[in-house]
C-alpha cells in the first residue's frame, strides 16, 4: 500500500502573541515544530505499513525551513518525503493548499491512503484534509480514532462525533484526518535519527508540478485574511478573598446574579 | 485569486443555513445559525434557506419555517440516514450550483468540519473555519466572517471576495438562537437523488459509547478537574458539582495522562475546544495547552491553593484555596438558595 502522510510545520502556538503596535505575530524565540496533530497521522501511517505492507511518504508544504519535519519523521521511521517549496506556496488558504499538495500526491505516483492530522494549531481550520480528499476524487474519514480492520482495499475506523463515534467504512483509495486518540508515534529509533541525518529532502517546485501560478499561495486563494487583531481581554474579573466556605457561597451569589446559572429545575 | 466572471457574484442570492440532523435531531446550533442567518438575510434585503438531509426528514421543514426560513430545501433518501460525506457533499454541492446562495453557513460540528471543507472545494469557493462572529460590510456587500487561530491566540477577520458562497463555519453557542413563530410557512423545494450518492464511504455503526457520551462541545456547563484533585476519587466532587448545575465533567490532560478519567472528558489542545456559558476549573493549573481550548468561555470560574496558577489570568472568578473545602461550600449554596425558592 502506498501511504502519504502531510504534515506540516507550525509555530510552537503556546508561545505565539500579537504585537499589540504592528498587529503583526511576534515570531521571534517560536520554535517550529511538526504540527502535534500530524504525530498522530505520523503514528498511524507506521502502524498501517507495519500491519498491511508497503511504503510511506511524508509530504509538506512550507518554506525552506519546513525540510526539519520532514527528516524528522524519517527519523521516526517514513520510507520517504517530498518537501513542496516555491516562493508561489506563500500565503495559501486551504483551497490553495490543498491544490499544492493534490498535485505533490500525483508527482509522488498517487496514494492508496492520505493521512493527514485533525488540524494544524497554526491556521486551525481543519479544512485542508476533506478539501485535499475531494480535490484527489477520492472519499474521506475525518476525526478517525481507532481502527478496526485495515486491509489493502478498504479500513473500517471509528470517527470522532459530537455524541460519541460512527463506524464507518473507507475504501481505498481514500483519505483520513485523524485524533490524537489513534496514539503517538513510537520514539525515533537511533537508526531511523542516523538516517535521518543523512537524508537529502527532496524538493519539487510549482513548476515541477506543473502548476500555474496564478492557482497558488496568496493569489490562488479564495479567502483572505483582512486583518488579524489580539482578542479582547475578557471583561472583569474578581479574586474572591475571604476562608474557603465563604468564598464558595459568594462565587455562587455572583453567578446567580449575573444569571450565569439558574435556580429553577 | 482564482479570479472569475463576476456573473456569478452578481447572480448569487439568499443566506443559506445547513440544518444538520443526526438520527433525526437537529443540534442546537442549527437554531443559532437560523437565528442569525434571518439577521443577515434581513441586513441585506434577500431570503433565508435551509437546507435538509437525511431519511425521513421532511417533518423538519416545519420547524424550520418556523425559524424564519423562506425556502426549505429538502433531500430525503434512504442513502442519506446516516452522515456520509460523498453521498452529502454530492447532494449540497448540486442545490448550491443549481440555486447560487451567496452566503452558507454550517455549524462547526464533527459534520460540519468535515463535511463543508469537501462542498466549498466542490463548488469552487472559500471557506472560513470555526468563526464567532459573522456581521455584513454593506458598502461591498460582503460577509466578514471572524474566527480565532492560533489557539486562540490571535482573531482574525476573513472575506472572500471572489466566489459565491460565501461559506462559514460557525461555532456552536456564540450566536443567538432565532425565535419561532410557529404555524408560519414557506416554499419547500424537494431534490431527488440520481443514485451517484451510494458510494464512497459507509456508516456501519453509530455508537453512543457511555465514555464517549461525555458532549463536551455542546455543554452549558463544563466542571473541569485538574490534578489537584489528588486521584480519581476526586472527580466524584466534580461530579457532584456538574449534576447540580446541569453541566458535564471535563479533565485537564494531567488528570487524564494519570488514568483518573477517559480522553473523551480532555480539555485542550488536543482534547475538545469548549466555550461554555460557565467554565468552573478545581485544581486545575492553567496550562497554555489547556486555556487555548477553554479560553473562550462566557464566564471562567477558578479555585486553586496556588495564587500564582496561571488559570486565573483568564478567571472571571478566582478563588484562591482548596477545592475540598471550595466546593461543599458552593453545594451547600446552591442547596440552600434552591430550597429556598
Ligand atoms: C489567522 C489566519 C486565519 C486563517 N483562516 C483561514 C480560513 O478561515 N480559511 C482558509 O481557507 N484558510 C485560512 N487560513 C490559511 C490557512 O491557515 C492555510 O491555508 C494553511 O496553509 C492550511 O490551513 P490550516 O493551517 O488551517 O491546516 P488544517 O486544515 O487545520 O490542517 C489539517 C491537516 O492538513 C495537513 N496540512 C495542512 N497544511 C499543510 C501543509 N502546508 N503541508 C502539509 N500538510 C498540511 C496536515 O496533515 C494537517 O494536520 C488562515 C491563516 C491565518 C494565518
Ligand atoms: C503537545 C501538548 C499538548 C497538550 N494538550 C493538553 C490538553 O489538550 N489539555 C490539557 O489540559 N493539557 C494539555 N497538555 C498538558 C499541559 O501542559 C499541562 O501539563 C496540564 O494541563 C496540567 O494539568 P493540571 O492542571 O491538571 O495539572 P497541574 O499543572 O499539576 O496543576 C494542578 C493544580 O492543582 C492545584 N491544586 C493542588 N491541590 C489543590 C487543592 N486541594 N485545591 C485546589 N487546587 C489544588 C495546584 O496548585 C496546581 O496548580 C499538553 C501538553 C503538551 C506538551
Amino acid at each position: 500500500m502506498r501511504i502519504v502522510v502531510c504534515i506540516k510545520q507550525v509555530p510552537d502556538t503556546a508561545n505565539v502573541r500579537l504585537d499589540p503596535e504592528t498587529h503583526t505575530l511576534k515570531r521571534e524565540g517560536v520554535e517550529s515544530i511538526i504540527n502535534p496533530f500530524d504525530l498522530f497521522a505520523l503514528e498511524a501511517g507506521l502502524r498501517l505499513r507495519e500491519e498491511v505492507g508497503g511504503e510511506l511518504t511524508v509530504l509538506s508544504m512550507g518554506p525552506p525551513q519546513a525540510a526539519e519535519v520532514i527528516s524528522e519523521a524519517v527519523g521516526y521511521g517514513v520510507d520517504s518525503g517530498l518537501l513542496l517549496s516555491d516562493r508561489a506556496f506563500a500565503g495559501a488558504d486551504t483551497w490553495a493548499t490543498t491544490c499544492a499538495l493534490a498535485a505533490g500526491v500525483k508527482y509522488l505516483g498517487g496514494a492508496d491512503l492520505v493521512i493527514c492530522g485533525k488540524q494544524a494549531v497554526d491556521g486551525d481550520t481543519a479544512q485542508v484534509g476533506p478539501g485535499l480528499a475531494y480535490r484527489l476524487g477520492v472519499p474521506h474519514v475525518a476525526f478517525v480514532k481507532g481502527f478496526q480492520e485495515l486491509a489493502e482495499d478498504h479500513l473500517v475506523v471509528e470517527r470522532q462525533m459530537d455524541d460519541g463515534y460512527d463506524v464507518v467504512d473507507l475504501p481505498l483509495p481514500g483519505l483520513m484526518t485523524v485524533v490524537r486518540e489513534v496514539g503517538e508515534p513510537r520514539p525515533p529509533s537511533l537508526k531511523g535519527k542516523m538516517r535521518a541525518k543523512k537524508y537529502k529532502v527532496p524538493v519539487a517546485t510549482a513548476e515541477d508540478l506543473s502548476l500555474d501560478p496564478s492557482s497558488l499561495g496568496l493569489a490562488g486563494s479564495y479567502t483572505q485574511v483582512e486583518k488579524v487583531f489580539a482578542p479582547e481581554a475578557c471583561g472583569d474579573r474578581e479574586m474572591i478573598e475571604g476562608p474557603a466556605e465563604e468564598a464558595g457561597a459568594t462565587v455562587v451569589d455572583r453567578l446567580v446574579q449575573s444569571k450565569v446559572i439558574a435556580l429553577g429545575g | 485569486a482564482p479570479r472569475r466572471t463576476d456573473e456569478r457574484t452578481l447572480a448569487s442570492k439568499g443566506v443559506w443555513v445547513f440544518a444538520e440532523q443526526r438520527q433525526g435531531e437537529m443540534p442546537e446550533v442549527v437554531l443559532e445559525l437560523m437565528g442569525h442567518g434571518k439577521r443577515l438575510a434581513d441586513e441585506l434585503g434577500v431570503e433565508l434557506g435551509a437546507v435538509v438531509l437525511g431519511d425521513q426528514v421532511k417533518g423538519q421543514a416545519e420547524e424550520l419555517f418556523a425559524l424564519g426560513a423562506d425556502v426549505v430545501y429538502v433531500a430525503d433518501d434512504p442513502c442519506l440516514a446516516d452522515f456520509n460525506d460523498d453521498a452529502y457533499c454530492e447532494v449540497l454541492a448540486k442545490l448550491i450550483k443549481k440555486y447560487q446562495p451567496e452566503i452558507f453557513l454550517a455549524g462547526a460540528t464533527s459534520i460540519g468540519r468535515s463535511l463543508v471543507p469537501r462542498v466549498a472545494t466542490a463548488v469552487e469557493t472559500g471557506l472560513t473555519a470555526d468563526c464567532t462572529s459573522l456581521t455584513i460590510d454593506s458598502e461591498r456587500r460582503l460577509l466578514l466572517q471572524t474566527r480565532p487561530a492560533f489557539g486562540g491566540n490571535i482573531m482574525a477577520t476573513i472575506i472572500c471576495p471572489q466566489a459565491r458562497p460565501q461559506m462559514a463555519t460557525v461555532r456552536p453557542r456564540v450566536m443567538k438562537k432565532g425565535e419561532r413563530t410557529p404555524g408560519q410557512t414557506g416554499r419547500l423545494i424537494e431534490l431527488t437523488l440520481e443514485g451517484k450518492e451510494k458510494t464512497g464511504t459507509r456508516v456501519l455503526e453509530v455508537v453512543k459509547a457511555l465514555d464517549e457520551k461525555v458532549n463536551l462541545t455542546g455543554a452549558e456547563v463544563v466542571v473541569v478537574g485538574g490534578r489537584g484533585l489528588g486521584g480519581p476519587e476526586g472527580f466524584d466532587l466534580v461530579r457532584e458539582l456538574a449534576e447540580a448545575l446541569n453541566g458535564v465533567v471535563g479533565a485537564t490532560r494531567g488528570a487524564v495522562d494519570l488514568e483518573w478519567i477517559g480522553h473523551a472528558h480532555q480539555v485542550g489542545q488536543t482534547g475538545r475546544t469548549i466555550a461554555p456559558k460557565l467554565y468552573i476549573g478545581l485544581g486545575v493549573s492553567g496550562a497554555v495547552q489547556h486555556l487555548v481550548g477553554m479560553q473562550a468561555s462566557d464566564t471562567i470560574v477558578a479555585v486553586n491553593t496556588d495564587p500564582n496558577a496561571p488559570i486565573f489570568e483568564v478567571a472571571t472568578y478566582g478563588i484562591v484555596g482548596d477545592l475540598f473545602k471550595v466546593v461543599p461550600a458552593m453545594l451547600d449554596r446552591l442547596r440552600e438558595l434552591r430550597g429556598g425558592a
